[in-house]
């Protein structure tokens, strides 16, 4: 029923069982597929690129974290793939489900922090707001 | 991450650069005002080094995106200069700190900025906050409530603002609502007018009127050394910061070159020296902004708006300013820092506040930089220089392994842990296997060791060198002779 499946992820504890509700979902339908979608925010960046100055390249770090999204992923044995893209979440995810033509958007409840989500809004609730797909928030 | 030629860093965001032009431009404005007057000059030497910069670093500018300017991290370095000597003085560092940052761009040293360790550069924006956050402070002494109750109404509106709406940025929205009440309430307190004036014409060229010789240059070389430095450590992490956030490259050692560029043109112009700037970066890329049209635009609609709107732009009450100066300082601060300070190892922890306290006490990040340089080195040192020393007996052969790096820092410490005087042995195996020999030091040492093996009836024999370690031990035992 769904094909298309975007999962948002930040590499978060919620985000990761949003994957796992994902590969179920995906699971039930043949030839489906995750897009497994990770956000770099502008305003996030400074930080990351400071805790990572020493490093060959900031995205290492993100790519760990992506790396046990990926195991999961690759262990169910449903077909994925990992995108990188820029800009502020919220919007960033609901454009691209919209462009990449999502049948519906999986989302972890809350992200990592709690200060910038009380200060700018959940992307989890933007996201539900905008999409124009069915949205799955994982508790 | 593919290549892209020079017209599309020009032509291939349009739209959103002239979007984004405007809204740094009106960001610039407050900042650049604040900073002059953190520096002592006058709010236009800011205004006048925001407006060349940001359209010199357009056409010469590795990183197109990036927002260069006027910034705190500059003027707290030049304070003194232009207490004790003058605008003309500060002029003519900026040039001198121009062509300084054309030869670290010349001699590709923007890759050494790698080689500074994490913690002094989160030392170094946490301390840039802090001496943007203490200079607001002394606009409220003596200040009636009134000036309270303004700073905090612009911070309200920041802060909140985005509920409401988020395409117009807040702190304009801050900056218009809080001018009005002080203009139209008829509230009587400091304005931007009663601490500078504003010109609204352009820059004009004009060389900086100093006596050119060398007493002149032994005045103004360390500032203009500091600057180049602090200029282009806070340009490189900015462009960083923009190669992350839009998943493109840049170009560190051009960036370098044309920072030192701009700087020249804005000495000239009777600007001060500037450097990218962080917040206004990252406003810029959230605004849509991506190409080089965006900093020439920004520069371009700054002038625009001095000219047009300076009778309105001296009427900006300092709380406002000093709002907005607030959340600059909040912003720029890695709060991150704070949160995983018990987690980072306590020599990083030490680092950081070492770099902050240097910096808050010598008003100088310059000085604050080099200084967490240096007791992370020393850090290190101590760290690398833990050699341990295992023992075995095997007959009447007493085995030491080594494990560590023997070099200068290393060696006091490994002469004790032998134990010379054994007498149930004959024979002793220095095995080095797990150990590398790196200089002089370490080779005497492990010589003196052996002699006094040997000065109490012992043979001994010393195993397990690696390749290079044999190579510099042969080298150096014809030259330093027999110990």
């Amino acid at each position: 029923m769904y094909k298309n499946i975007l999962l948002a992820t930040d590499g978060s504890e919620h985000s990761k069982r949003a994957l796992e509700n994902a590969i179920n979902i995906a699971k039930c339908t043949e030839g489906s597929k995750v897009d497994v979608v990770y956000v770099i925010d502008a305003s996030k960046a400074k930080s990351d690129v400071l805790n990572n100055w020493n490093s060959v390249d900031v995205n290492d770090s993100r790519m760990k974290q992506l790396k046990n999204a990926e195991k999961l992923a690759k262990e169910s044995g449903v077909s994925y793939e990992i995108k990188i893209l820029h800009g502020e979440p919220g919007p960033t995810i609901v454009d691209y489900a919209d462009k990449s033509g999502s049948d519906i958007v999986i989302i972890g409840s809350r992200g990592l922090n709690g200060l910038q989500e009380f200060m700018l809004g959940s992307v989890s609730h933007k996201v539900a707001k905008r999409a124009n797909c069915p949205v799955l928030i994982v508790k | 991450m593919t290549k892209i030629t020079y017209a599309h860093t020009w032509l291939g965001n349009m739209k959103g650069d002239i979007l984004s032009g405007l809204v740094v431009a009106l960001a610039l404005i407050p900042e650049a005002i604040a900073f002059s007057i953190i520096a002592g000059v006058d709010p236009m030497v800011g205004l006048y080094a925001t407006f060349t910069i940001c359209i010199v670093i357009a056409f010469v500018g590795g990183r197109p995106g990036m927002i260069s300017g006027a910034t705190g991290a500059m003027a707290l370095l030049f304070i003194d200069l232009v207490a004790g000597h003058g605008l003309q003085y500060l002029l003519a560092a900026t040039i001198l700190t121009g062509i300084i940052q054309i030869l670290f761009g010349i001699f590709k040293l923007a890759r050494y900025m790698k080689f500074i360790p994490r913690s002094v550069m989160v030392g170094f924006v946490n301390a840039l906050a802090i001496m943007i956050f203490m200079p607001q402070l002394q606009h409220f002494v003596g200040e009636s409530w009134v000036m309270y109750v303004l700073a905090a109404v612009t911070l309200l509106i920041i802060y909140l603002f985005p509920y409401i709406s988020k395409t117009i940025p807040s702190t304009l929205v801050a900056l218009v609502v809080v001018t009005s009440i002080a203009i139209f309430m008829n509230v009587n307190v400091r304005s931007v007018g009663d601490i500078g004036s504003i010109s609204q014409t352009l820059p004009i060229f004009l060389i900086p009127q100093i006596p050119i010789n060398l007493e002149t240059l032994s005045i103004i070389f360390p500032y203009a050394l500091a600057l180049a430095i602090v200029g282009l450590l806070e340009s490189l992490l900015t462009a960083s910061i923009v190669d992350d956030s839009t998943g493109t490259e840049s170009d560190k050692n051009v960036e370098s070159r044309g920072q030192g560029i701009a700087n020249i043109i804005t000495g000239f112009f009777g600007g001060m020296a500037g450097c990218a700037m962080i917040g206004q970066s990252v406003i810029n890329i959230k605004s849509g902004g991506r190409g080089r049209t965006s900093s020439l635009l920004a520069g371009i609609f700054l002038m625009l708006l001095i000219v047009i709107l300076g009778d309105i732009v001296v009427q900006i009450p300092m709380a406002a300013l000093a709002g907005i100066m607030i959340m600059v300082a909040i912003s720029t601060f890695d709060w991150n820092s704070i949160r995983t300070i018990h987690l980072v190892p306590r020599s990083d922890a030490a680092v950081m506040i070492v770099t902050v306290l240097t910096v808050v006490l010598t008003h100088n990040l310059a000085i604050g930089v080099f200084t967490g340089i240096i007791l992370s080195s020393i850090f290190f040192v101590s760290k690398i220089s833990r050699v341990h020393v295992e023992s075995a007996l095997e007959g009447n052969k007493r085995i030491y392994s080594i494990r560590g790096e023997l070099f200068f820092a290393s060696v006091t410490e490994l002469l004790p842990k032998f134990n010379y005087e054994e007498a149930s042995i004959t024979e002793v195996e220095i095995n080095l296997s797990r150990s590398h020999i790196w200089d002089d030091s370490a080779v005497v040492a492990i010589e003196k060791i052996a002699a006094r093996f040997r000065e109490n009836g012992k043979n001994v024999e010393v195993t397990g060198m690696n390749e290079a370690s044999t190579e510099l031990v042969g080298r150096l035992h014809n030259k330093l002779g027999s110990h």
